[in-house]
């Protein structure tokens, strides 16, 4: 079992939902996030005088997956969120301990099937 | 401090005497005429407020920094240039048997006192037709493209219309009837907003195609309570607007013309809320204000000559048609117009001018078919809707094509989804809330 989690652009979302949907990946979680990677923010002028703003508006997404599900899941985020630009994203992929529905009790593979 | 009051009172006193003696009826109709005008034209100078509320309410926040700067600074431009050339095309002397004037360009250096008052209450009538454009091109023109638009309607568009039935021009001598601007002001607004509107194509992501079907996208408005107290300015401005334009501060007519407009602009909101509440199971809210300013836009032509009771019916009929024409434009004809400008200012501005034609009742002013005028002023009416609208409309088009071909109209795709506040002014509206996306 892996936690995969990545930032994407807000506006490729959409996309990203797509592409997940089609690989049979329909469980997810996403949260706003604000962040700032290699792009290092924006700048914003206020009277003349330049404001360096660091942090980015970004969605991060999280999604467990059994192991066979992991390289599907890799390739449609990637799919849905690449547009070759800087700010694209970043993915990581994080060891899964445990995984309890809570509804049912069921553990492991099967709560997260 | 006592002393002093006393002695102030005196002196008022003595001077109010002494004034008085030289007084004529004459003389306290031309400082009447001078108040009032100056007064209303300060009230219609504040519709501009009422505008840059509206549009930017029922816009994005992404682009209100935007839509406040096109606001502000089509008054600005245009006012200069309705100095420079605007008022000698409109109140010139008349050539070519009434079809534009020419005389009078940059005015001054200091000339009649009246030609101040005039100028001072035509100028704000120039600036709301120029301001009614920016809401139907909101989210998606680029800065400087505007601008330039935004001189040559209030330098020549507008002007140039404004002759034929304002300025002593061919339609004013066929007995044309437009109050305060049905058509002078807002159809020709209205007008040059369609075409702005047709020449941009939509915002992207308004009208999405899948599988050979177009669905339409609403982009809600992010701030109802800004659109509002823009609606109440208008609506405030409206006074100024109407009764002002009895051109006269002894004019018997003032207060009935402040209650038709009044009413049409209740009945308006009524009816359009009603049309909305059946239609769309709810009373919709910026629907409700469209009815507002629908039923406003409708009297303006006739508010002069139409008795309560008539005012009430063309309120309740313009309500009931910016909704239609609402939904027509946008899920028919698919022109994006982001706060309604076309429907409220084009469409009412035509039923508003027609409506004189049927609702008229002063003899020698505007009788019409319910009165018993039969069918000449409707007639009339119905020449100049389609004279106007077939100038306002081929000048604002061949302008807007000529901007897109020269400087470009739109911003790019980019830009466009980042927002025009971050990329045309490198500020967003709302600092420290980063409401635009970052691309």
């Amino acid at each position: 079992m892996k936690l995969i989690i990545a930032y994407i652009q807000p506006h490729k979302l959409n996309e990203v939902k797509q592409e997940l949907y089609r690989s049979e990946i329909y469980k997810i979680s996403v949260t706003n996030a604000m962040g700032c990677g290699q792009q290092k923010g924006f700048h914003e002028s206020y009277r003349g005088v330049d404001i360096e703003v660091n942090l980015l508006k970004k969605v991060r997404i999280e999604i467990a997956v059994n192991d066979s599900f992991v390289k599907p899941t890799i390739d449609a985020i990637i799919r849905g969120a690449r547009s070759g630009e800087i700010g694209d994203g970043k993915i990581f992929i994080l060891p899964l301990e445990e995984c309890i529905r809570i509804r049912t009790g069921e553990t492991g593979s099967e709560a997260i099937g | 401090m006592k002393k002093q009051m006393l002695f102030l009172a005196v002196l008022f006193f003595l001077v109010t005497v002494a004034g008085f003696a030289e007084e004529s009826i004459e003389s306290l109709t031309t400082a009447m005429n001078m108040m009032w005008l100056v007064l209303t034209g300060a009230f219609v100078f504040f519709m501009q407020a009422g505008f840059a509320l509206v549009e930017t309410g029922l816009t994005r926040a992404k682009n209100a920094t935007n839509i406040i700067m096109k606001n502000l600074m089509d008054f600005c431009f245009g006012s200069i240039v309705f100095w420079m050339i605007g008022w000698g095309l409109m109140y010139g002397t008349d050539h070519f048997g009434g079809l534009i004037g020419f005389s009078d360009f940059f005015k001054g250096p200091m000339g009649d006192p009246n030609f101040y008052r005039d100028w001072f209450f035509q100028v704000v009538f120039a600036a709301t037709s120029a301001t009614i454009v920016s809401g139907a091109m909101a989210e998606r023109t680029q800065f400087k493209s505007y601008l330039i638009y935004t001189v040559f309607i209030s330098a020549f568009i507008y002007p140039v219309s404004g002759h034929w039935i304002w300025g002593g021009g061919w339609l004013s001598k066929l007995g044309f009837h437009d109050f305060a601007g049905s058509t002078v002001v807002h159809s020709v607004g209205g007008w040059a907003a369609l075409m702005g509107a047709i020449v941009l194509g939509p915002r992207i992501g308004k009208y999405v195609k899948a599988e050979g079907k177009v669905t339409v996208k609403a982009y809600p408005g992010h701030n109802i309570p800004l659109a509002a107290l823009g609606v109440f300015i208008l609506w405030f401005g409206w006074y100024g607007f109407n009764p002002g334009s009895t051109l006269s501060g002894v004019s018997t007519d003032i207060a009935r013309v402040a209650v038709t407009t009044t009413l049409a602009g209740a009945a308006g909101a009524v009816s359009a809320m009603f049309v909305s509440w059946i239609w769309f199971k709810k009373p919709d809210a910026s629907m409700t204000m469209n009815g507002v300013l629908a039923g406003l836009v409708a009297i303006t032509a006739p508010c002069g000559v139409v008795s309560p009771g008539a005012a009430v019916v063309i309120g309740l009929l313009s309500g009931v048609i910016v909704v239609l024409s609402v939904e027509f434009i946008d899920k028919v004809l698919k022109i994006d117009d982001p706060v309604g400008a076309v429907s409220v200012h084009m469409v009412n501005g035509v039923f508003g001018t027609l409506a004189v034609g049927i609702w008229g009742n002063v003899d020698g002013v505007a009788v019409g078919v319910l009165h018993g005028g039969g069918f000449y002023q409707l007639g009339v009416q119905a020449l100049g809707v389609l004279t106007v609208g077939l100038w306002a409309g081929l000048a604002s088009l061949v302008l807007f094509l000529a901007i897109k071909g020269i400087f470009g109209l739109r911003v790019t795709e980019k830009e466009e989804l980042m927002g025009l506040d971050i990329t045309e002014h490198k500020a967003e509206a709302y600092s420290g809330f980063q409401i635009f996306s970052n691309m």
